[in-house]
């Protein structure tokens, strides 16, 4: 099997640190005392929650549905019984909470009832909805929802098909075990992403840092009778990003603002193949995930942890050491701190590194920018980190995007490289986010600016239509009169010659059109009576209720006012 | 001397001309200015500025009437924005500056009166006479305008809690150690 | 040809008017702070400078010159470069806005910009026919434009240094401003040959 690898530009080659987890096999972590489950875990729409407090919910019930397509669902790791649906401290670097469902085992892990399907036999329309509904996400880190990744491009032909094992950040070995322990139920999940998106290849790319993973592949993939391609990558940080991937297993290089698909390419993680299988397959949703506990811990290993597992419980699984400080979420390029014991596993943790001053010492403080430039030689997106530093510094934001800021895929090198040790990534993050708080508020005015158009013109249509009907209303009166002229008071006033038939049609016309004439100046006119408190209003409607039987004993006066109440009164 | 006095009357004129020529033939309607001005303020429409809406302020703005300082909406950072357009000097906010606010109606205290309604400039308050309203937190642009309608006093405003959603990466800061 | 080439590049570096003239400071630390604006700027100021300097050789030569009233230049020249500035604006609006907007106040503001009225001045003094008052005028407003492109570029840089509070502004400017006049002397160098 001959093929020719590609290079990306920049990168680097970090201590990976990963041995000491690989001794043992993936463990099964036991049952925690509670679950704190989030319902946000992947991108896209907050699921709703669809259970209530104090109901028992079964090992793999929906607890939350996907809200619109670019979604997915949330389940219950085990049976138990809800406690509440509250907010509870997530895991993300703020430290801040998101709406979680808090369960406490009941201890008898009880399944919901599974139905196996052949997804052969389904249209992939209904594959896509049971991976959603099963919350089947990216499990490299991102967790975009899957399904919304399965639908071929309608102009673009499907050349490649790229599965993601190479796991490139130091000390995270979960797919590593993964594919050597579950070899065929990944091939077979890439199948099941190979029959929906029709590529020409399958590749399968994996640091050679792995022979063991790449031998289990390929040994699954030749008894499984497929033709994917399985490849050993060169080890180099960051090879497992999804566009470094592309670019050395095809050699083409997904431009700026734009998509892998719109090469043709589509990449997938190989967890989330493993749990598409078993989504479809098995009917086993996402509950669970492996994930690597390492660092400053007396025994090392990767764990397959329920989904909502609190960091206090799982870290006792590892002992962490003495001097232990703190735990990574992620690797040491990409993670970030968690902000609290507290804080459940969810979907995105692929490895808790427990942190030591020995193992992550405090760096040494920020120095100026020498503009060396080992930056732009070690940024695998050929970005120039010290320029976007420059700028993102001085908070000069529109200058940061000039030099392409949002195609940074936040991955460490420039600052692992950086001689004056100045957090890069973290001026990065914070501009971006800046930017997109920009975003969210010219968002917000210009919806505001359409809405307060939209109610004046409203208001203004309004006014006309009203005095549209107003006006008709009198014109239609006035024809009611001409029929019967004693009665109108208008008719007398206009007329004190005795009533003539044909005269009578002409003074009608002449009531309708004073009376038109009235109502558009009192509606163009701003009535005083807008804008009162509702006692106001009480006490004019009382005053009005006591003139009013003064105002019928007075109904023979011929004058346009009286004639008007009156005939509103009747 | 006479040469001199005709000859620059003479140039005067040929200019004026020339000059009132140009101007009836390169008339510009309109003024393009206020557009710019009016993507710059915020549009929460809550005429804190003293004109009904931000692009009656604009168009103040932009004729020279107002100064460029009168949004508490937009803050400091609309000011500087504004300076950077128009080539003036930031001046600082002719009021306190807030932090983002949404109104909130206290659903048990309200009677139904509707006028609050009527005041939304955005129409970001759901509820028909007699029945209880609510504000569409993600309309509300915090103009403040329903405060005052309100006949029980039922409206309060709050500032806009920061959640995940909002959440911002924080400018990197570093202890400064005195070296040794 | 040798002749025209000295007089351009004796405008554009060596007798540059900003940085070894001092003339037209006013917009040179006003339109410098983005480099947008810089470019507008020195293309408005470029294209006035270079109609003003033949239309104020025209009038020296064919109007006052014969009638003997040469004490009425600077006047004359000012009114003629206040009209052509109208009437640049005018056009400008009606054409591009944009480039209207971009240069805001200071479109009129070349009216008083010393270099548009020291130019034609100085044609006078070093007694250039017209196609050297062209060239030097058109040389003067590359210069111009030149060191102005430059400055805004260091200034948008400067931007987000870390000066000290109280040089922030527009003392770090000056400062720059000196810099960048004291390497502009540097070409003072290539005159010998003149």
């Amino acid at each position: 099997m001959l093929q020719q690898l590609f290079k990306f530009k920049g990168g680097v080659k970090p201590q990976t640190s990963k041995t000491s987890s690989l001794h043992e096999p993936i463990g099964q972590a036991p049952l925690p005392a509670r679950l704190i489950v989030p319902l946000h875990q992947s991108i896209g729409g907050t699921p709703n929650p669809l259970v209530e407090a104090g109901e028992h919910v079964l090992k793999g019930q929906l607890i939350g549905g996907a809200d619109g397509w670019i979604s997915s669902a949330v389940h219950a790791p085990t049976s138990g019984t809800v406690l509440a649906i509250e907010e509870h401290i997530a895991a993300h670097p703020s430290g801040l909470s998101t709406l979680s469902v808090i369960i406490e085992p009941d201890g008898r892990d009880e399944w919901i009832e599974r139905t196996p399907l052949d997804y052969r036999t389904l249209p992939p329309e209904r594959v896509r909805e049971i991976l959603r509904d099963a919350g089947v996400v990216g499990l490299g880190g991102a967790v975009f929802p899957s399904h919304a990744k399965l639908t071929a491009s309608k102009t673009v032909p499907m050349d490649e098909l790229v599965i993601n094992g190479a796991e490139c950040e130091p000390f995270i070995t979960c797919d590593d075990l993964l594919m050597r322990e579950r070899a065929e139920d990944v091939i077979r999940g890439v199948a099941i992403f190979r029959d929906l998106l029709m590529p020409k290849r399958v590749l399968i790319g994996i640091e050679d840092n792995k022979p063991e993973a790449v031998a289990a592949l390929e040994k699954a993939v030749q008894a499984l009778g497929e033709n994917f391609e399985v490849i050993a990558v060169p080890t180099r940080y960051p090879a497992g990003g999804a566009k470094q991937l592309i670019r050395v297993l095809t050699g083409k290089e997904v431009p700026a603002a734009k998509r892998s698909t719109d090469l043709g390419v589509q990449c997938f993680n190989v967890a989330t193949a493993y749990t598409a299988y078993r989504a479809v397959a098995h009917g086993e949703p996402v509950i669970s995930r492996i994930v690597t506990l390492t660092g400053n811990v007396e025994h090392p290993r990767n764990w397959e942890v329920l989904i909502g597992t609190p960091l206090r419980e799982f870290i006792q699984l590892g002992k962490p050491k003495n001097d232990t400080n703190g735990y990574l979420m992620g690797g040491p390029m990409m993670g970030f701190e968690m902000p609290s014991l507290d804080a459940p596993l969810v979907k995105a943790t692929n490895c808790i590194i427990a942190a030591s001053p020995t193992l992550f010492p405090q760096p040494p403080p920020e120095m100026p920018c020498i503009r060396c430039g080992a930056c732009a030689e070690a940024c695998p997106h050929e970005l120039q980190p010290f320029e976007m530093y420059w700028f993102a510094h001085a908070k000069n934001f529109g200058k940061t995007q000039e030099y392409n800021i949002f195609d940074c895929i936040e991955c460490g090198c420039c600052s692992y490289v950086c001689p004056s040790h100045i957090p890069l990534v973290q001026y990065f993050r914070f501009a971006k986010s800046e930017i997109w708080a920009r975003e969210r508020d010219k968002k917000a005015s210009d919806l505001a600016k359409a809405r307060f158009e939209f109610r004046n013109l409203r208001d203004e249509r309004e006014k006309a239509e009203k005095a549209e009907r107003l006006a008709k209303a009198a014109a239609a009166k006035a024809v009611e009169k001409k029929a019967a002229p004693v009665d109108s008071g208008a008719a007398l006033a206009t007329s004190p010659d005795a009533p003539v038939n044909a005269d009578v049609a002409k003074k009608a016309t002449i009531a309708a059109a004073i009376e038109r004439a009235r109502v558009q100046r009192e509606t163009a006119e701003p009535k005083n009576t807008d804008g009162l408190t509702i006692a106001q209003r009480k006490e004019i409607a009382e005053i009005e209720a006591r003139r009013a039987p003064l105002l019928a004993s007075e109904q023979t006066a011929p004058n346009a006012e009286t004639q008007r109440t009156q005939s509103t009164d009747t | 001397m006479i040469t001199a006095i005709v000859i620059m009357a003479l140039g005067a004129i040929v200019l004026g001309a020339a000059l009132g020529y140009a101007s009836v033939k390169f008339k510009v309607e309109g003024n393009p200015l206020v557009e710019k001005i009016e993507a710059i303020l915020p549009q929460t429409q809550c005429g804190q500025c003293g004109y009904p809406g931000c692009k009656p302020y604009a168009e103040a703005i932009a004729e020279g009437e107002a100064d460029i300082n009168l949004c508490p909406p937009g803050g400091m950072e609309g000011v500087r924005k504004l300076a950077d357009l128009l080539g003036r000097e930031p001046t600082p906010l002719d009021a306190e500056e807030k932090p983002k606010q949404v109104a909130i109606i206290d659903e048990a205290t309200c009677i139904g009166c509707t006028l609050c309604i009527q005041a939304c400039p955005v129409d970001a308050i759901v509820g028909a006479a007699k029945q209880m309203h609510t504000i569409v937190a993600s309309l509300c642009t915090g103009c403040e305008l329903c405060v005052k309608p309100c006949p029980v006093e039922c409206i309060r405003m709050e500032p806009i809690a920061e959640n995940i959603e909002n959440w911002k990466w924080k400018y990197p800061v570093f202890e400064i150690k005195r070296a040794a | 040809m040798t002749h025209y080439l000295f007089i351009i590049i004796g405008a554009v570096l060596v007798n540059n008017v900003v940085l070894v003239k001092i003339l037209g400071l006013c917009p040179f630390m006003g339109v410098s702070k983005k480099l947008e604006t810089a470019f507008g700027m020195g293309a408005a100021t470029t294209f006035v400078l270079t109609v003003a300097t033949g239309a104020s050789y025209i009038i020296d030569h064919y109007l006052l010159m014969p009638f003997g009233l040469e004490y009425l230049r600077t006047l004359s020249f000012i009114v003629t470069i206040a009209a052509i500035v109208q009437l640049t604006e005018m056009v400008i609006q009606k054409t591009s806005p944009v480039l209207h907007q971009v240069l805001g106040i200071y479109l009129p503001l070349i009216t008083t910009n010393c270099a548009v009225l020291g130019v034609p001045l100085l044609n006078v003094a070093n007694k250039y026919n017209f196609i050297d008052s062209l060239l030097f005028g058109a040389g003067s407003a590359v210069g111009f434009s030149l060191v102005l492109v430059l400055f805004a570029g260091i200034r948008e840089r400067v931007e987000g240094a870390d000066v000290p509070i109280y040089f922030k502004g527009t003392a770090i400017a000056m400062v720059t401003a000196g810099l960048m006049s004291l390497a502009f002397m540097g070409f003072s160098g290539l005159d010998k040959y003149q």
